[in-house]
């Protein structure tokens, strides 16, 4: 199957799925720049800071991610973007020690309020990880529905969201004929495109990728930034990357994080053109240029 | 192209042998723990030909009846010599109840040992689990006979009336029934008390297990929205499956070779008992020590013989648990 048929089978298959709040983000983008206030739909970071024990590591980052957009966090090892991610879907509070102030709002609630479930905001927010992390013990397909046994939800037709996961994620055609065997036999990059189809099969809304392509060969990094783009506008992207020509070729919207030392800040926020060709920052220019990081 | 490489077809050299010269501290190194690892075979091995030379004049002599028959008496002719054609040896009943014994201890013990490993590994905080963990270890190293004692004096008690509960609404299932109304020193009580022994290899092999469960497998069952009982059913359990299943294995071989606590705790009979609540039963390694003290030459060898039994039977359950082990597969490592 060649690529571009991939895109349009993905892109019907999307106005299907998110018909609504297509005509919402196009709206939005017309409306909204970055770093304005809240969109009321999507996902809003207000004055997060982090904490792993007495280490402050991230300090007061405020960021919204426009819904159906890609927003690539980048900057240099141990600037608290992946920290940042991590406390986008709870994932942070996995840490022993781990602590947050501020608040994120999905769909402008809180989902550190007291009595939210946290299942359901993961189930909310995906997340595909540095490291390619299929369950073993599962098939593909188990693999790619195991997010519903796991949140126990019910589906209908399993097969049709099946082949559709793997559609969007662009690894239907490599695997269709052997669905029942296990995920382990896969190269790297397609377990980790299997990782991204198990993401999707809960239905999330917005999906957070943390170095998705740092463990995989060229040819499997830019099969996923075209899954990446697939997914655009049906889902909201947050990516962590240490590759910038990556942040450069799959990202609307681009933030740059910096420690001089001290907790992560956000120094920068903006499109993605805007920061690689004309940063406001002398510091962003730096290290969009190369000369250091 | 192809006709620059048109020369005689390269010859396919031999393959070479690779090796390399070990250093002196090698070889002495490899010398001292090749001769550690050997050693544990060489005894098992020593151990194994001394049963069999001493119990191989009774195991002839009775034949397959020492496996089939019930009955132990070690007769005497008119001068007071032992008597081989009368002497009947068979070790059925102990055999049987020895299995018994041991599996109601596993059917126990196992799901409290595995609930608490779960407990310790992903729910208990930090110095919960110190403290458990040094408790259980601390149990680990208990003497069995302090545990025949408190079966004997408190679990008897206290394990008669659940005895009789379990009769009153289970008895439709033949191995809750009482042929007589005697529930103390039976199977039931042996088996709590070997369940309370084999508790804590079975917790701390299934912790270990546990533990090395891959976080970032954990994580993505947490990223999918699982609880963290979904995670443990997704992640964890087929994680740690066959290594379960080893340490019951390890839990089960302790069970029946356990000894002393059986016993002061059990009412050994040498009749083939399926009651579990009544109060007869057998179990090998108790058996010889009930006769080891007052046995003539002749009924030693017999026990060694016993002893040989219960070694090969120790033997194939380990076999087994193997089999089980390689079965359930590494598909979920």
């Amino acid at each position: 199957m060649s690529i571009e048929s991939a895109d349009n089978q993905g892109d019907e298959m999307e106005t299907t799925i998110q018909k609504s709040s297509l005509s919402d983000i196009s709206a939005a983008r017309a409306q909204k720049q970055p770093g304005s206030n809240a969109l009321g739909v999507g996902l809003e970071a207000r004055g997060v800071h982090a904490w792993f024990g007495e280490k402050h590591v991230l300090e007061n980052v405020s960021l919204d991610f426009w819904p159906g957009s890609v927003t690539a966090l980048i900057g240099p090892s141990g600037c608290g973007k992946s920290t940042f991610i991590r406390t986008l879907n709870r994932m942070h509070e996995f840490i022993p020690g781990a602590a947050m102030a501020g608040e994120v709002l999905l769909n402008g609630e809180d989902i550190y309020a007291a009595g939210v479930d946290v299942t359901k905001i993961r189930l909310k927010v995906g997340m595909v990880f540095q490291k390619p992390n299929p369950f073993p013990s599962m098939t593909i397909a188990e693999n790619v529905l195991a997010g519903l046994k796991l949140a126990q939800l019910k589906v209908e037709k399993k097969d049709e969201l099946l082949e559709e996961c793997l559609e969007r994620a662009g690894l239907w055609s490599e695997v269709k004929d052997r669905l029942n065997t296990h995920g382990g036999a896969l190269s790297g990059g397609q377990q980790q495109r299997l990782c991204i189809a198990r993401a999707l099969a809960v239905r999330p809304q917005v999906l957070l990728m943390d170095e998705p392509c740092s463990a995989l060969d060229p040819g499997s990094t830019l099969r996923i930034e075209e899954t990446i783009s697939q997914l655009s506008s049906s889902v909201t992207i947050v990516i962590v990357t240490h590759n910038m020509q990556q942040a450069a070729r799959v990202s609307d919207y681009t933030a740059f994080f910096l420690s001089d030392g001290g907790p992560g800040q956000m120094v920068e926020v903006g499109s993605t053109n805007d920061i690689f060709s004309r940063p406001k920052d002398q510091r962003t220019e730096n290290y969009v240029t190369g000369r250091f990081g | 192209m192809s006709s620059t490489i048109t020369q005689a077809p390269a010859e396919i050299p031999a393959k070479r042998e690779i090796s390399t010269k070990p250093r002196l501290s090698d070889r002495v190194f490899r010398g001292v723990v090749t001769s550690g690892g050997l050693s544990s075979l060489v005894i098992l091995g020593l151990i194994l030909i001394f049963l069999l030379f001493n119990g191989y004049s009774t195991l002839k002599s009775q034949g397959l009846h020492f496996l089939t028959s019930s009955n132990w008496q070690a007769a005497v002719n008119d001068a007071g010599q032992f008597d081989a054609k009368n002497s009947h040896f068979g070790i059925a009943a102990m055999l049987i109840g020895t299995m018994i014994v041991a599996v109601i201890a596993v059917i126990i013990g196992v799901p409290i040992s595995v609930g608490a490993a779960i407990y310790l590994t992903f729910y208990a905080p930090a110095f919960v689990k110190r403290v458990m963990v040094s408790a259980i270890d601390l149990m680990a190293a208990f003497p069995s006979v302090l545990f025949g004692l408190w079966g004997f004096f408190v679990l008897e008690s206290s394990g008669e009336y659940w005895a009789k509960l379990i009769n009153k609404f289970f008895s439709w299932i033949p191995i809750f029934q009482l042929p007589a109304p005697y529930v103390n020193r039976s199977p039931f009580i042996a088996g709590l008390v070997l369940a309370v022994m084999i508790i804590p290899i079975v917790t701390s092999i299934s912790r270990e297990i546990f533990s090395q469960t891959p976080l970032d497998r954990i994580q993505a069952a947490y990223a999918l929205g699982g609880t963290r009982f979904a995670m443990l059913r997704a992640v964890a359990f087929p994680y740690a499956r066959s290594g379960i299943v080893g340490g019951i294995m390890l839990g089960l071989g302790r069970a029946m070779g356990e000894t002393v606590a059986v016993y002061t705790v059990l009412n050994i009979v040498y009749q083939v008992n399926w009651h579990i609540l009544f109060s007869a039963g057998g179990n090998v390694a108790s058996m010889i020590l009930l006769k080891f003290g007052d046995a003539s030459p002749y009924e030693i060898k017999a026990l060694m013989a016993a002893g040989l039994v219960l070694f090969i039977l120790t033997l194939i359950v380990n076999s087994l648990a193997n089999l089980i082990v390689a079965r359930t597969g590494k598909s979920g490592r």
